[in-house]
């Protein structure tokens, strides 16, 4: 670990202890729920830093889910954008045209689940090829995927084909988005710290053997792709009701990439690396505005050089402590703690 | 009644036969050896057992269940578990997850319990590290247990392997060359320790080894493959004059 990281980790697992880690997350999410429905009620923010924050809550979800796959489960999806687009179509034609107009606050949620949920049965028509198929060739899998959902968005006049779809309210609002990243990121955080999520990256270490130790690895893919396209479903629904109009060409390979970007730049296997590198990516894309077309040249070699000397990215494979469950956290002090007490109590 | 009986098992790659007309029956609690020059498909016998191939032809049965055809997770679960000739741990991951991951098929909860963490969950995830501690304080890896398994020195690699093995509590075990890379002291400790897993755990074991140190000193039988096929079979001191086996090992003896 280089000097950066050492001091880097050294002021998180003193923050930890700061916070405390039982308290933290309750207080953080009371105080962030209030600070959301505040900033949006008595505009605290202005309407252009509410959107970024809108976009940067977006970008973790899809980080976050996206990572299940490329990160914990070692495989390389770059149809990210289709789920995206899955959810973003279902929860919008929802909200314009099934839901009454009168209810269509209080259904917002409804529709976003739907397009979520949409979006999850796709992700396992996906899981299925991914049994048999793996590394390059899933990506590849993936990619014809992207393509397929983009080309059939674009020849369905129902929803304004190539034209894209509109009239969605602007239901996207600061506290409905931290809301749903909170809790992407409580699931998936739940999902990695159990069997499942330990099946999923024994997959990633070596998954013949991982089948030998009674590791079923279909009913962990299928979950993994399915929990991984919901909440990129649920960002799509969000997507789309907080730009108000949609077009097949937004969820193309192009969109991909940049989750893709957001993903290694944060780090591969890393909750934490998910959300830095989303707020990282969001926030610079719009500080670095002014630039023109520049910005454009500047991120890639950015990245070019993250992969040269940060290949894992920034939190590649480690996690912050404020995201691993206080039992895995302790387990081994735990338990070797009983047992140091173990002889003691039967004497 | 045999724990293992295959019966005319062929397997074929393309156009290569890896292993053919072997026909093998195995008592409970037995030590046996496969032996063999490279090649001749011992490691092809221990993936038909362990469900990684399908045989082409012949079945294996397993406690009177047939087993071609069966998944690996499940073949595990009916009660097989091995290790492999070049060390395959998770290597990113610690000795403990190695374990705890081995204990997939024993913890009891739905996916919904694992994604809000209520339930079951709670009480299963603590049962099985409890039971990974247990296994891990027998091995006497309980204080590396927070250690990346990668970063093991080699013996303990191999020592979690086997436990990582047992965590699936099998009956049968398969060892894929154990000793291979062991100096003649080392052969010795693990000769110990074979024998001691197998009276702890109470198990049936299968071994495939080139060291003939090791053969001889603790298996009960052995079968000697050449091209697939089976050339002889016998208790260890028969083998070791066996002209058909020095012939598959050392070549045909010129005649004058």
């Amino acid at each position: 670990m280089d000097k950066f990281s050492a001091t880097y980790f050294k002021l998180l697992t003193r923050w930890h202890t700061l916070t405390g880690h039982r308290f933290f997350w309750p207080v953080f999410i009371v105080a962030g729920l209030l600070f959301s429905i505040a900033a949006a009620r008595l505009e605290i923010l202005d309407q252009y830093v509410q959107l970024i924050l809108i976009y940067v809550g977006i970008n973790i979800i899809l980080t976050v889910s996206l990572n299940l796959i490329n990160g914990y489960m070692g495989e390389f999806s770059v149809g990210h954008a289709g789920f995206m687009a899955i959810g973003a179509y279902i929860a919008s034609i929802l909200t314009v045209s099934v839901f009454p107009q009168a209810s269509v606050n209080f259904l917002f949620p409804v529709a976003v689940l739907a397009g979520g949920i949409g979006a999850a049965l796709v992700g396992l028509l996906v899981a299925i090829p991914s049994f048999k198929t793996r590394g390059d060739y899933l990506a590849i899998v993936t990619l014809a995927f992207g393509m397929i959902v983009k080309s059939c968005l674009e020849n369905i006049d129902a929803v304004g084909g190539p034209r894209g779809f509109l009239g969605m309210d602007k239901l996207t609002t600061l506290p409905w988005v931290f809301f749903w990243t909170v809790l992407s990121v409580w699931i998936i955080r739940n999902l990695v710290y159990s069997k499942f999520g330990r099946g999923v990256l024994s997959i990633r270490e070596d998954e013949i053997a991982a089948s030998l130790m009674s590791v079923n690895t279909r009913q962990v893919k299928i979950i993994a792709f399915i929990v991984s396209s919901f909440f990129a479903g649920i960002a799509g629904g969000l997507f789309a009701h907080a730009l108000q109009f949609i077009n097949p060409r937004m969820f193309d390979i192009l969109k991909s990439t940049d989750i893709l970007i957001m993903v290694y730049l944060g780090g591969i296997a890393s909750i934490a690396g998910s959300i830095i590198g989303a707020i990282i990516y969001t926030i610079l894309l719009e500080v670095l505005r002014p630039l023109g077309i520049w910005r454009m040249v500047l991120m890639p070699l950015m990245l070019v050089l993250l992969m040269i000397y940060r290949p894992r990215g920034i939190m590649g494979l480690r996690e912050a402590k404020m995201f691993v469950p206080l039992r895995d956290l302790l387990l081994v002090k735990i338990l070797r703690q009983k047992k140091k007490e173990a002889p003691n109590a039967s004497a | 009644m045999p724990l293992l009986e295959a019966k005319n098992i062929t397997h074929r790659f393309e156009g290569l036969c890896a292993v053919s007309d072997f026909n093998f029956r195995l008592m409970p609690q037995e030590m046996v050896g496969i032996i063999g020059p490279n090649g001749a498909g011992k490691t092809t016998l221990f993936n038909l057992i362990t469900g990684v191939y399908r045989a082409t032809e012949g079945t294996i049965q397993f406690a009177g269940e047939e087993i071609v055809g069966q998944t690996p997770h499940s073949i595990n679960k009916m009660g097989i578990a091995r290790t492999f000739q070049n060390i395959r741990l998770f290597k990113e991951l610690s000795v403990l997850d190695n374990v705890r991951i081995a204990y997939y098929g024993k913890i009891i909860y739905s996916p919904l319990e694992a994604l809000l963490h209520i339930g079951r969950f709670r009480t299963e995830e603590k049962r099985i590290a409890d039971m990974a501690m247990e296994l891990l304080t027998i091995f006497k890896l309980d204080d590396l247990a927070d250690v990346a398994a990668g970063s093991l020195p080699y013996g303990l690699q191999r020592k979690l392997e086997i436990a990582r093995a047992l965590a699936t509590e099998p009956k049968l075990l398969l060892l894929d060359e154990p000793a291979a890379g062991m100096n003649p002291n080392e052969i010795e400790i693990l000769m110990e320790f074979i024998h001691w897993i197998k009276k702890t755990f109470q198990l049936t074991i299968i071994l495939i080894e080139h060291q003939m140190r090791l053969v001889m000193g603790i298996c009960e039988r052995l079968v000697v493959l050449d091209f697939g096929a089976t050339i002889a079979e016998g208790l260890p001191a028969n083998i070791q004059n066996n002209p058909k086996v020095m012939e598959a090992y050392l070549g045909e003896e010129v005649k004058t």
